[in-house]
């Protein structure tokens, strides 16, 4: 397990590469290839003004969707803020919707009434992508109460960024999952950034897994840029909340490559402090795994590559042809209530 | 029919639906142990038991959230809020998840929920605690509000709301919960978003809602003794609004009245006044007029108090001068 409350330089831990199969290793790859190849090209697409609205993307944090989806079970819920491609990608959503869902089509994962910040997909128990910082941490153990309240065994993974983890809601949150016990997984995807605000800048306790002890709460940091070590935290701390015993915090610690958003300049920080968590690259760590147990061939790994970008190109096509929704659509899914009396009239 | 107090309407209402729903479920501060604290989930704890009548610490937005997301995975939680000025530290998960959920989704997960509490002036208790959110939740497309004024819309208005598959906020007082008034035995709904004309009148029409159309009810039976006839709508639920029964009223009596226990500023009353205007205005015979709450925070000194609330004799002057009298 994850070393409790190691100090950030000292997170990486011995994995044992052993424990995890041919087959996971290869899934891992084609996961974050995937959301890696996806959200090149959309950035790629949103400088084109291709579609527009926020643009929030995943680069660098891939690790972490790709070991949480492989250590989660099928009914367990997930729930992230506004960077939340990866996570339905990994859990099989079709790119295709994904990438229509930025469009605004109808043909998007949320009909195209969400865009990049609120994808969802609930067969796959994906409950959003929020855009609202933090507001996904009590909504997260509210989904958990509900799996504890009938029975499933199921727990809902809920994610937030380092940033987020200074609302208020937070504590709320934590006390209560503690006192009830809720089979919920808390998941701070520390990239050290919010926006431009590095972690030291907000807190007096640069490490956030103690945010968890004023609550008595298991806590652990992980080596984020390691599939394996998140994957193992997370499975631990899903077999305690099915048991019963309630939450568990990860301060999983990650990197994002990029900007925030399209839009930052990031003055905030160095090219060689990218280019340092670059060399501790997810995709190429896996790359090294697959190559060095013979997992796959060359040929075999240049395959996959170009189906990755094969898909993503067919996703494109997929998004530039869908139809824009219909202008009913506009009075469609507010409420449940079918006909829900609107006011319409300055319309006329 | 039965005589029952406010709160035990809305007990009934809750107690009822959560015997046969079993993903019904209540939570909110001393909403168990201590049976409420206007002792409206009294009983409760002990017939539902501790899972499904649940103390929570005090932390709206927390909870709030909490059972957004309950909502959201498939329960039908009712948060009740010991007023409904202590949620607005939940309006974030009131207005930006719960209303939302289902448009944002495209249609996936919606959010059956029903909030309810306390709400308007109750006595001297300062600004801070003596505020009416009519307007504010009514504001919000993807909620609907509703604010009932007798124990018999009380039961029948809740029980729709925890029926509802959308976000409902029931709006209550806490000096009402003590009102006695007549039930029928059995189980009966009413419908969200129709208006209930509560006194038949010829020569205006005054619209109101929650505790203060009492007031109106005391105005208008005054005016009797006048010979001034009023009818009085009880909009029951102020989104969606029941346009129609206020206009067909207006066409009838020409005049119109609105009274609310609130400020004047984008009240329930301006929207009123707006559509009165917009499809009944060849048929007014004087401009609408408002009986409103003071336009300053709510004061604690009884004689301002009085000056800021709607009265029995502001609403007859009010309807006196759409007669010109
Ligand atoms: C309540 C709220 N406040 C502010 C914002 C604007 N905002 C969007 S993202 C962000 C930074 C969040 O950083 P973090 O939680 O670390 O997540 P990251 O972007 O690193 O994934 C801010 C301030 C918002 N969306 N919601
Ligand atoms: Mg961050």
């Amino acid at each position: 397990m994850a070393v409790k409350k190691a100090a950030p330089a000292k997170t990486t831990r011995k994995t044992q590469a052993s424990k995890f199969s041919k087959e996971t290793y290869i899934k891992w790859y084609k996961d974050m290839l995937m959301i890696r190849r996806f959200e090149e090209k959309i950035s790629q697409l949103y400088i084109q003004q291709k579609f527009g609205g926020f643009l929030h993307v995943y680069i660098g944090q891939e690790a972490i969707a790709a070991g949480t989806v492989s250590a989660c079970k099928k009914g367990d819920k997930h729930i992230t803020a506004y960077r939340d491609h990866g996570h339905p990608i990994a859990l099989g959503t079709d790119p295709k919707n994904l990438m229509a869902e930025l469009y605004g089509k109808a043909t998007g994962c949320s009909k195209g009434k969400g865009g990049s910040m609120h994808f969802f997909d609930k067969e796959r128990g994906f409950y959003g992508g929020h855009g609202i910082v933090g507001a996904q941490i009590p909504m997260g153990a509210g989904i958990a109460f509900a799996e504890q309240y009938n029975e499933t065994g199921n727990v809902c993974f809920c994610s937030f960024g380092d940033g987020a983890a200074r609302q208020g809601a937070l504590h709320e949150t934590f006390n209560m999952a503690m006192v009830w016990k809720l089979p919920v997984i808390f998941i701070i995807e520390n990239n050290n950034y919010a926006m431009g605000t590095s972690v030291e800048r907000t807190t007096n306790v640069t490490d956030m897994s103690k945010m968890g002890d004023s609550y008595e709460m298991p806590s652990f940091v992980v080596d984020g840029m390691k599939p394996e070590a998140v994957h193992e935290a997370i499975e631990e701390a899903a077999e305690r909340a099915r048991k019963g015993n309630g939450p568990t915090l990860l301060d999983i610690r990650t990197y994002r490559y990029k900007g925030h958003s399209m839009s930052d300049p990031q003055k905030y920080r160095s090219k060689d402090e990218v280019s340092e968590w670059q060399d501790k690259d997810p995709i190429d760590h896996v790359l090294s795994v697959i190559k060095e147990k013979k997992y796959m061939t060359q040929k075999q790994i240049d395959t996959v590559e170009a189906e990755t970008k094969q898909t993503v190109l067919d996703a494109v096509k997929f998004a530039e042809d869908s139809p824009f929704p219909d202008k009913e659509e506009l009075y469609n899914d507010v409420y449940q209530q079918k006909d829900y009396p609107y006011i319409k009239e300055y319309l006329a | 029919m039965k005589t029952v107090q406010y709160r035990e309407a809305l007990r009934e209402a809750m107690s009822e639906e959560m015997r046969t729903d079993s993903s019904v479920f209540l939570l909110g501060e001393e909403v168990a142990e201590y049976n409420g604290a206007y002792k409206v989930s009294q009983g409760m704890l002990d017939e539902f038991g501790a899972k499904r009548v649940i103390d929570t610490p005090i932390a709206e937005l927390g909870f709030t959230g909490i059972a957004v997301g309950a909502a959201m995975n498939g329960l039908r939680p009712i948060v009740e809020f010991m007023t409904w000025n202590f949620a607005i530290l939940a309006a974030d998960q009131i207005i930006n998840s719960a209303a939302k959920m289902l448009q944002m989704s495209g249609g996936q997960i919606g959010c059956p929920i029903v909030f309810r509490g306390g709400n308007g002036t109750a006595g001297q208790l300062g600004a801070t605690h003596s505020q009416s959110f009519e307007a504010f939740y009514a504001h919000v497309p993807g909620l609907k509000v509703v604010t009932p004024s007798t124990p018999y819309d009380a039961k029948g208005l809740l029980k729709a709301a925890i029926r509802d598959n959308d976000p409902v906020l029931v709006l209550e007082s806490e000096k009402m919960y003590g009102d006695k008034g007549e039930i029928p035995e059995g189980e009966y709904i009413i419908p969200i978003g129709v208006a209930d004309i509560k006194r038949k009148g010829t020569d205006v029409t005054v619209v109101s809602f929650g505790k203060i159309i009492k007031e109106a009810h005391k105005a208008a039976e005054a005016l009797e003794k006048e010979g001034i006839s009023v009818e009085i709508i009880d909009l029951r639920s102020v989104r969606p609004i029941d346009y129609g029964t206020v206009v067909n009223s207006v066409k009838k009596t020409n005049r119109c009245v609105v009274v609310e226990e609130s400020w004047p500023i984008a009240s329930i009353a301006s929207e009123i006044a707006y559509h009165v205007q917009n499809y009944a205005f060849d048929y007014l015979d004087a401009p609408v007029k408002r009986v409103m709450q003071s336009d300053t925070p709510f004061p604690f000194s009884p004689p301002l108090m009085a000056e800021a609330l709607p009265n029995v004799a502001r609403i007859i002057a009010a309807i006196k001068a759409t007669m010109y009298k």
